[in-house]
């Protein structure tokens, strides 16, 4: 069993009412600016496509229990990222994780929080990564991570009292 | 004639001349010594080579505002750059030149330079502390522990020095080591001091690199971690007169080497001695010098001071007692 | 050598490496905590050199956002290049015709080297050796040379277009990379390892300084010469391959040891890697057209993509989001650097300045491509 299947069934056990699909991630007819509907779970993903192997959207309170999954199955968390799905009034806060050395898998794990009150629990006490990349997310677009050690600005300057990312920021 | 009046301002403005001429073309020396080695060309356009160069640096760096930030001390902060210079120009005094060329022949005229050596070490210190700035204390701090350290094994080897020429008079020493190549205290055949003597050489030359602030040992003024060093707070002639002082040691190190133990103005087949001996020897040196400065990398601070306390003194104080051994049996 | 630490506050002090220092290579401040030459706490404060690049993608087309690719890490700004090309031809669909794949292929490597001769330059003059830097920058120009008469830039180039390359090589070019090629396998012994890699004050200034263990490296998300130093055998060359380089035949280096000389030597045996696979890529270079088939207006098909390179200081991922228009919707950068820096706060603590320096030299920092 390799890696990707390994990790697979060990995070399909978050989610015990979805079955794990296959597919892109993108349902036919989207509109342009909305997130795919979907439910929590575990989709498999054409990597040479989409360049990753898994794709896992999680509630926000689960991204702890799948940062210690990933941690435990020997996964570096790459990066964090935000995005912001204006028409629905949903952030976005995207994490990549990765192998170093070994067999490769690439997982992207997905968390939806509303626009006017995005709170994520940190996983800085799972990876330190985290913590540069979770100021990131915070000084991009205003998502609040609780329990953070040091959630402060980290590429704009201090005082600043805006989120520049935000589709609707006017400068 | 010795006391003459003309005399005293013939050395006096010979001295200055000659520490004037070195301060201001040492610095085009180790501009092209460092460009030849670095595979480029160094100063060319000031003058014929940019042998107008150090003029046109001069000549910057007095027309640039004498800075004196806030917070500084203020006498000491204008003080220690001429203390930097003092030392330096002082100790010319003592040395010997050739047989007729010397200011003031004195008695204890190796005490006295390396007293005039450690008030240089205390202008470092002070126009460190008086800049307020913490860089400048930091290199302060190490210059300090550096000099320390490697005043020492350079002071033991000279001892060797004094107690096989018998006289601590630099002239003395000098015309000790007259008749060739062979006389010269670096290597001295008769009674075995040929052993232990360029061993003293060695330790000397190295504690004399040290001294003066030089690559590989320049913690005090290392530039890519401590942007300057104590020189931070100081600009136009403040920053020259140090930059000076520092090149004047050089030359008075490599004088010093020079009548401890290449035999002074003696030529090295014993026939013609004189002045123009004396000044080959210290400009090869110097260019030493030079070359080991853009050749290698910065130590840490703690090899430094373990390369001094662990190796060179041990060292030194074994060349002592075998140098003294064998004057004594011999 | 470090030293465990236990103070009161009023024995320690903070310096500033403040954004302008000569050895911060580029506007980076650290707040140092310190007690005489130890560090006891090191912070590095970032965004001296931001310039939004993920708010400039959303702004424009993606054939716009190809020159702010270079200006990111400029040291080697054909990576940065490849990477969005391949992440836009990922999510388009776009065939790159074998030629164009084996240029891109060639540039990369030789603006690694160059890279990599700068990193060099700059690691030693940080520790105090002002000549190598000189020595470095006389092979680095060469290679500029020849990057200038294919691409038309010395630094920051924009020279990969979706679809291939914009610009084809000719024999000229051919020529001057074997040339090339000569030149620096016949001058790394003398200038490069004896002079200096054998130079005793080196080694004693960069052994086992700034360890970095295997686990540090995964916590904190470290990867390209920095793993590769600390005994983690991950190259996205080898192990996620991408253009043509499952056709090469070349190392990884791989050292064992996690001090600043491990991290060294990776990065002098890659330079000897790089010049292998230039080597094999001029003996295996096809014919044909280096610009493929791509419509004028891109409008990827909606979805998240990823696409991976690996650049002279680690991987660099590229996240993009499209949702059917000609700009991308959102495109997070993931700077190598950036990761590799946020473990610079841990490993400091209890090293002397002049080793914190030399660790933070042989980390290989680009502030620009930190700060995006």
């Amino acid at each position: 069993m390799d890696i990707r299947e390994k990790t697979q069934i060990a995070l399909a056990l978050l989610f015990p009412a979805a079955p794990v699909t296959e597919g892109p991630v993108v349902a036919e007819g989207a509109d342009q600016g909305t997130p795919p509907p979907r439910e929590p779970g575990v989709v498999i993903q054409d990597f040479p496509r989409c360049g990753s192997h898994l794709d896992i959207l999680c509630r926000p309170d689960q991204v702890v229990a799948v940062a210690q999954i990933m941690d435990t199955e020997g996964f570096f968390l790459e990066s964090i990222a935000g995005v912001d799905w204006l028409e629905k009034q949903q952030l976005e806060v995207l994490y990549d994780y990765n192998r170093l050395g070994g067999e490769h898998c690439r997982v992207m794990v997905r968390t939806l929080v509303p626009r006017t009150e995005p709170v994520v629990p940190t996983i800085s006490g799972v990876f330190p990564a985290a913590n540069w990349h979770e100021r990131e997310t915070f000084d991009f677009y205003g998502v609040h991570f609780q329990n953070h050690p040091n959630l402060i600005r980290i590429l704009l300057p201090e005082d600043a009292d805006f989120h520049p990312l935000l589709k609707d920021f006017m400068p | 004639m010795e006391t003459s009046i003309w005399r005293a301002l013939f050395y006096l403005v010979g001295i200055m001349a000659f520490a004037g001429l070195n301060a201001a073309y040492l610095g085009w020396c180790e501009r092209k010594g460092a460009a030849r080695i670095q595979r480029r060309i160094g100063p060319c356009e000031a003058g014929f080579a940019g042998l107008l160069q150090p003029l046109a640096d001069g000549l910057k760096l007095m027309s640039k505002q004498l800075l004196v930030p806030q917070g500084v001390d203020g006498i000491i902060f204008r003080v220690a750059p001429v203390l930097a210079m003092i030392p330096a120009i002082t100790s010319m005094v003592v040395i010997p030149f050739s047989g007729n060329i010397e200011a003031r022949a004195m008695e204890l005229s190796v005490l006295l330079l390396f007293a005039l050596a450690s008030l240089g070490m205390m202008a470092i210190l002070l126009g460190g502390w008086a800049s307020g700035n913490k860089y400048a204390i930091i290199s302060s701090a190490r210059a300090v522990s550096q000099n320390l350290a490697y005043e020492i094994p350079m002071l033991v080897t000279v001892i060797t020095i004094v107690m096989i020429s018998g006289s601590m008079n630099l002239r003395e020493i000098a015309l000790n080591q007259m008749g060739g190549f062979w006389h010269w205290n670096i290597f001295r055949l008769e009674n075995g001091h040929f052993l232990t003597m360029w061993i003293s050489f060695i330790i000397f030359f190295i504690c004399s690199v040290a001294e003066t602030n030089r690559a590989p040992f320049d913690m005090a003024e290392a530039e890519s971690e401590l942007v300057a060093g104590f020189m931070t707070e100081y600009g136009s002639m403040g920053f020259g007169l140090f930059m000076m002082g520092e090149y004047l040691n050089i030359v008075v190190g490599a004088c010093l080497t020079t009548t401890l133990f290449l035999g002074g103005w003696d030529c090295p087949f014993g026939k013609t001695p004189g002045v123009w001996w004396f000044l080959i020897k210290i400009y090869m040196l110097i260019f030493t010098f030079i070359w080991i400065r853009w050749t290698y990398p910065r130590t840490q601070i703690y090899r430094l001071l373990n390369l001094s306390w662990k190796i060179l003194i041990p060292f030194s104080l074994a060349n002592l007692l075998i140098t003294a051994a064998l004057i004594k049996v011999f | 050598m470090t030293v465990p630490i236990s103070l009161r506050h009023d024995e320690t002090f903070v310096l500033n490496l403040g954004p302008q220092h000569p050895a911060t290579h580029g506007v980076l401040r650290v707040i140092l905590t310190l007690d005489g030459e130890y560090v006891v706490k090191a912070e590095p404060v970032l965004g001296y050199v931001h310039r939004m690049h993920e708010k400039l993608a959303e702004g424009g087309t993606f054939a716009q956002f190809m020159p702010n690719t270079a200006r990111m890490d400029y040291l080697h700004a054909l990576a940065f290049n490849h990477g969005w090309a391949l992440v836009v031809e990922k999510a388009a669909g776009i065939e790159v015709p074998e030629r164009a794949e084996y240029i891109r292929v060639i540039t990369v490597e030789l603006n690694r080297i160059a890279s990599h001769l700068l990193w060099w330059a700059a690691f030693l003059l940080d520790l105090g050796g002002f000549t190598p830097l000189l020595y470095a920058f006389d092979d680095r120009e060469k290679i500029i040379d020849l990057l200038e008469r294919v691409t038309g830039s010395r630094l920051t180039y924009c020279y990969m277009r979706f679809g291939g390359v914009y610009n084809d090589i000719d024999d000229e070019f051919i020529t001057g990379t074997r040339a090339f090629i000569k030149r620096l396998r016949s001058r790394m012994p003398r200038f490069y390892h004896d002079l200096v890699t054998h130079n005793i004050i080196l080694i004693k200034r960069i052994k086992d300084i700034g360890i970095i263990t295997p686990e540090q490296c995964r916590r904190y998300g470290a990867t390209g010469p920095v793993a590769r130093g600390s005994g983690i055998s991950y190259d996205i060359r080898k192990n996620e391959p991408y253009s043509v380089y499952p056709e090469f035949d070349f190392d990884v280096p791989v050292f064992d040891e996690c001090d600043s000389m491990a991290r060294y030597m990776v990065r002098m045996h890659e330079m000897e890697q790089s010049l292998r696979i230039i080597e094999q890529a001029l003996d295996k270079l096809p014919d044909g057209p280096v610009m493929g088939k791509a419509p004028k207006v891109l409008k990827p098909e909606a979805g998240y993509y990823y696409s991976a390179v690996e650049t002279a200081r680690g991987s660099l991922g590229y996240r993009l989001i499209c949702d059917g228009g000609k700009n991308p919707y959102k495109l997070k950068l993931r700077s190598p650097t950036f990761s590799n820096l946020s473990l610079f706060g841990e490993v400091a603590e209890g090293m002397l300045l002049a080793d914190a320096l030399a660790f933070m030299g042989s980390l290989d920092l680009v502030i620009p491509e930190i700060d995006r």
